[in-house]
């Protein structure tokens, strides 16, 4: 049996992804953490996150859950990141005129805006819905799982796809941006997994046995 | 290649139990909201609507309690709506398992209650719904929002409306045409257009679905991004699968 703890930062709801978790890993033990005590002896940590990116970065780094975070990386163990848990990851984030992230990639986070465009139609922000995603690599993480399978999305900011060499699966919404990002141990998807049905269950399985390693 | 229109079944439920009924073949209790959602979720529903119609405080518990065990079920998105009136309410059901939230007359009541959901809980979780009637004449159609399950005129546009809304925050707009629901006569796909070209959020079109083509107008010439439908899903008239390849015969990108 191994410990999964889900890092709780007060930030929207965590019962999907823990539900989700359990469905898939009916055996192992999912912890929501409110303190890094309560995370301690993890086998492999997930950072939700729901909401606006400032709250997030405040409500992470006041329990402590950077250096936490830092240490775990350290120690090689499996992390995945979800929605604003990904982007809190990255170096700046555009939302709430500009914060801060943790800057594990030295990518952005970028606003759709509210003239989005594809081939003269305009495009709704949120993106909200099923899209495709294009894996850009053979990962563990994308195994048993179709090129170009639809996971669930909700979200107004992006990381670009362009220039990037972390990003794993690809999505077009107007512009290229990155579905999923990995680097060593990390992976992190814009989409939540946890209401992705039958992809993003096998995601959420694929990572309960990944080893951390590419 | 792209974001697929979504299909959202609906269910109205009061204290804990689906009221319209559901008569699915072969399902072992036709009023559990957890078992249809189940079946829906299977089927390939894109998202589930739980429209809670509950008005005592008893039965409130009791639809949270449902809604804890459709979320540890369903694997797809799950908005709850009904009685939303205070951030407690949108906390309770977010803490429930829901994903989003409707708020519709309470939004009427006190614009400012969405700015601050909105702020407090992000706009991707809440819904505004708005309840419209047409008033004035077909050729130059105007519509007026109604509260109370469609009983009360506020005087209010629309499409005005549905533009503030979009600006105080709503992350989505579930749209119902009170001419039409229950109607099976399609939606009313003039008001469904004026208001998804007047905000910048995605709009689910809801309200008088009573075959495919009609999900297939609502977005071909709704310009909806979801279509949600009750009836025709809930007594087999049609599946959820059959929807959606219809309506990506008819050139919509689905998730199929």
């Amino acid at each position: 049996m191994q410990k999964i703890v889900v890092l709780d930062y007060g930030m929207g709801n965590l019962h999907s992804v823990a539900s989700a978790l359990k469905k898939v890993a009916p055996t192992d033990e999912v912890v929501l953490a409110t303190t890094p005590e309560e995370a301690h002896g993890a086998d492999r940590l997930i950072v939700p996150g729901v909401g606006a990116i400032r709250d997030c970065m405040e409500g992470f780094i006041r329990p402590g859950f950077v250096p936490l975070l830092n240490q775990c990386i350290e120690a090689g163990l499996p992390i995945l990141g979800i929605c604003v848990g990904m982007q809190i990851m990255m170096k700046r984030s555009e939302e709430n005129n500009g914060v801060d992230c943790l800057g594990l990639f030295p990518q952005p986070v970028k606003f759709f805006g509210t003239d989005l465009q594809e081939n003269g139609q305009r495009l709704k922000v949120p993106h909200m819905g099923w899209n495709q995603v294009q894996q850009k690599i053979d990962h563990p993480l994308w195994r048993d799982i179709e090129n170009g399978s639809r996971f669930y999305f909700v979200h107004s900011y992006y990381v670009p796809a362009e220039n990037n060499n972390a990003v794993a699966g690809e999505t077009d919404y107007g512009v290229k941006f990155a579905a999923a990002v990995t680097r060593n141990n990390i992976f992190a998807t814009q989409f939540h997994p946890e209401k992705s049905a039958d992809a993003g269950m096998q995601l959420l399985k694929n990572f309960v046995g990944w080893n951390g390693a590419a | 290649m792209g974001l697929a229109k979504r299909i959202i079944p609906c269910l109205d439920v009061d204290a804990g139990r689906v009221v319209k009924g559901v008569n699915f073949v072969d399902i072992r209790d036709a009023g559990d909201p957890v078992e249809i959602a189940r079946r829906y979720n299977e089927a390939g529903a894109d998202e589930i609507t739980f429209l809670d119609i509950t008005a005592t405080h008893e039965g409130r518990d009791t639809t949270l309690h449902t809604v804890e065990k459709m979320a540890s079920q369903v694997f797809i998105p799950l908005t709850v709506g009904g009685g939303v009136r205070e951030i407690q309410d949108i906390r309770n059901l977010l803490n429930a398992g829901a994903d989003k939230t409707a708020i519709n007359s309470a939004a009427v009541h006190n614009p400012d209650f969405v700015r601050e959901a909105a702020e407090r809980f992000g706009s991707q979780c809440i819904v505004v719904a708005i309840d419209a009637k047409q008033v004035g004449n077909d050729k130059e159609p105007k519509w007026e929002i109604f509260t109370h399950g469609g009983r009360k005129p506020t005087g209010i546009d629309a499409v005005e409306w549905a533009k503030k809304m979009d600006s105080y925050g709503a992350g989505e707009i579930l749209l119902t045409s009170m001419d039409r629901d229950g109607t099976k006569n399609g939606f009313d796909l003039a008001l469904t257009r004026a208001i998804s070209d007047a905000v910048s959020v995605p709009v689910i079109a809801s309200g008088g679905v009573g075959n495919l083509q009609h999900l297939a107008d609502g977005v071909l010439k709704g310009g909806a991004d979801a279509v949600l439908a009750a009836s025709i899903f809930h007594f087999g008239e049609y599946t959820v699968g059959e929807a959606k390849a219809f309506m990506q015969q008819a050139g919509i990108e689905m998730r199929i």
